[in-house]
């Protein structure tokens, strides 16, 4: 089957039928194109989504505390709730179950310097596990860990644009800036995605802080990131436990809807998932559709290709050709036309996306379109076997009309 | 060469049968050259169709150089007319995007001769019917007749014991018709067995023998006193 001469007879007759080969191959190339370039800005469009809504992990609650709006077992209303380091213990044991980080962040501002530079920026006062609620990723050094908490160290971790605007290229890990009048020595570097302004923060233990602010035990608000596992409901469910306990602990009206503030992700998440399971639907639409359109093209010129043929089948037929060696033809060919030009498509498609790549992202919302290789082959592939198909259908007809049906002049 | 005994065909018609041959008794020699002449529709077509495997038979037995031609499946048929039998048609057949030179090679390519036999015996072909000249040219830049030469080369590539001709003057002139004639005549007097199908008496007239069919039955079967072409 895989003989040399039938690879030359092959060879000639794309080389003698130019505007058969282009047809079908065009097609096929054009088929996975438009397939590679669409999913790709699918994908892109999916990206711009994450990006948008993952700076924050997904699984958190911010616990806030505010006013009473009215008065309840003998306190008065516009009574101001603070938390504090009690608070945030009961919470941790009594909740253990649902929890999987928990941190403060008390925030203020202040002016941090180091040599000649000096400039304002956010100070937060946190736990470890903040890092993990605000998606942190550390460049350089480390974050703030259990024992800078436990011993009030004055370590700062200070975001990409701090070392920027202080250091002037200068390594600044190990080295001490300063800070409400004492130095403070920077332990690590981060870097992260929600933004400048999310990049000009400056981390410390609370502990420290809070030793700084004349030794207050109070910790503003109270992060807590659940265990994933908890699904929606859980969550919720969670959220409604925690927001009795705590009224309950500061002595506030079941009924006030002041005082305390839960803000969870996890009603955001229900949203952001049905809305990503809906894009996600409208691409694999538009990729279905896309292949189905190449499928039916393809179908539509090998029929048309091997009717053309049917005259010089029926002639080959006539000096000895089995139908076996028609059909092998017909499909050897049809499917290295497909292969080669399903390749080229492919190739062509990811050169499209890697071009245009990241001009879309301000105007159009599409991040970083790619297909990943698997899909786009598999989609090749698919493409080619249904040409493949496509063509033996009517080739097997053509092979078995009488060579004398399929040499009557009309 | 050919014995063909009690021959019948009909072609079904929705409910009705069409009885095409009806009965047919019909050998030939080896080293004939036979005309089957008719007007339409007396089943001429449809014998030579048998003859070249390219129709069954319904009833009777059709032996070709000894060799009982019945079962035939697809592949089969194939194989017998790439063996035994060479083609002429009225419309030449030759396949368009191939050279006249590449068109006769086409049997030997079904018959898996190596590459370089097959241009060479091709060629020797091409020269015996006076094309060698043309072997590169495709179909589209020759004349009538030279397309219709090809052909015959085509048709004798494969040492065939018979050559079936259906009209193979009917699209040419009479001029042309005349040495495509002379042609077959001189394949004919190297030995091959020849049957033409023809409704032209001059053509019939240059055959050693002539079978008149009608209505599906042979009518008259005798030897001519062949008239040379040129």
């Amino acid at each position: 089957m895989f003989s040399r001469d039938r690879w030359l007879e092959i060879f000639d007759s794309i080389k003698k039928n130019k505007l058969r080969t282009f047809l079908s191959g065009f097609t096929v190339a054009l088929g996975i194109l438009i397939f590679v370039v669409l999913f790709g800005f699918g994908n892109g469009l999916d990206n711009t989504f994450d990006k948008f809504f993952k700076d924050d992990a997904l699984n958190t609650m911010w616990v806030r505390s505010g006013r009473t709006s009215k008065a309840y077992m003998g306190y008065k209303a516009n009574r101001r709730i603070e938390f504090d380091n009690k608070d945030l213990k009961d919470i941790t044991s009594r909740f253990a179950f649902y929890i999987d980080g928990i941190t403060p962040r008390m925030t203020e501002s202040g002016n941090v310097g180091y040599k000649l530079e000096s400039n304002n920026y956010s100070i937060r006062g946190v736990a470890p596990s903040h890092q993990k609620n605000e998606m942190t990723i550390m460049m350089k050094g480390r974050y703030i860990n259990g024992l800078d908490v436990k011993n009030k160290e004055r370590n700062v971790v200070i975001g990409r644009l701090v070392e920027l605007d202080l250091f002037n290229g200068e390594d600044a890990i190990g080295k001490f800036v300063s800070g409400g009048g004492r130095s403070w020595k920077v332990v690590g570097v981060f870097q992260d995605d929600g933004g400048d302004n999310e990049e000009r923060i400056v981390y410390t233990p609370y502990t420290t802080l809070q030793l700084i602010q004349k030794n207050t035990d109070k910790l503003g608000q109270i992060i807590i990131s659940y265990k994933p596992e908890l699904g929606y409901a859980g969550a919720v469910a969670f959220e409604n436990q925690l927001k009795k306990y705590l009224k309950q602990k500061k002595f506030i009206d079941p009924t006030d809807p002041r005082g305390i503030f839960i803000r969870s992700a996890a009603s955001n998440l229900r949203e952001n998932d049905q809305f990503k399971s809906a894009l996600s639907s409208i691409i694999l639409f538009v990729g279905i559709g896309t292949l189905l359109a190449g499928i039916i093209g393809i179908s539509n010129i090998m029929v048309f290709v091997v009717k053309e043929r049917t005259k010089e089948l029926g002639i080959r037929k006539a000096i000895g050709a089995t139908p076996s060696s028609i059909i092998g033809m017909i499909l050897q060919e049809a499917i290295f036309i497909t292969s080669i030009s399903g390749y080229a498509g492919l190739l062509a498609g990811i050169g499209v996306l890697k071009l245009v790549g990241n001009t879309l992202e301000e105007d159009y919302y599409i991040t970083d379109p790619y297909v990943d290789l698997n899909t786009a082959l598999a989609a090749t592939i698919l493409l080619i076997g249904f040409g493949a198909f496509a063509g033996y259908l009517p080739a097997k007809r053509a092979a078995s009309i009488k060579p004398i049906e399929a040499l009557r002049d009309d | 060469m050919i014995k063909i005994k009690d021959l019948h065909k009909s072609y079904k018609m929705g409910s009705n049968s069409l009885h095409v041959l009806k009965g047919i008794n019909f050998n030939v020699e080896e080293g004939e050259l036979v005309a089957i002449m008719g007007s339409s529709g007396s089943g001429k077509s449809t014998l030579l169709n048998i003859l070249g495997m390219l129709d069954l038979l319904d009833e009777g037995s059709y032996d070709l150089d000894g060799v009982p031609i019945k079962n035939l499946d697809e592949t089969k048929a194939a194989n017998y007319r790439n063996k035994f039998l060479g083609f002429v048609f009225q419309s030449f057949n030759l396949i368009n995007y191939k050279t006249a030179l590449e068109n006769v090679t086409l049997p030997l390519y079904y018959q898996g001769v190596k590459r370089k036999e097959r241009e060479e015996e091709a060629l020797r072909y091409l020269d015996q019917v006076g094309l060698k000249e043309w072997a590169t040219h495709l179909p589209s830049e020759l004349s009538g007749g030279q397309k219709q030469r090809v052909a015959i080369a085509r048709a004798l590539v494969s040492k065939p014991k018979v050559l079936l001709a259906d009209e193979p003057t009917g699209a040419l002139d009479s001029k042309t018709s005349k040495e495509v004639m002379a042609l077959i005549q001189d394949i004919n007097k190297n030995g091959k067995t020849i049957l033409i199908v023809t409704h032209e008496e001059d053509i019939a007239k240059m055959c050693s023998r002539i079978v008149r069919l009608k209505d599906g039955v042979i009518m008259e079967d005798k030897k001519n006193k062949m008239i040379k072409a040129i």
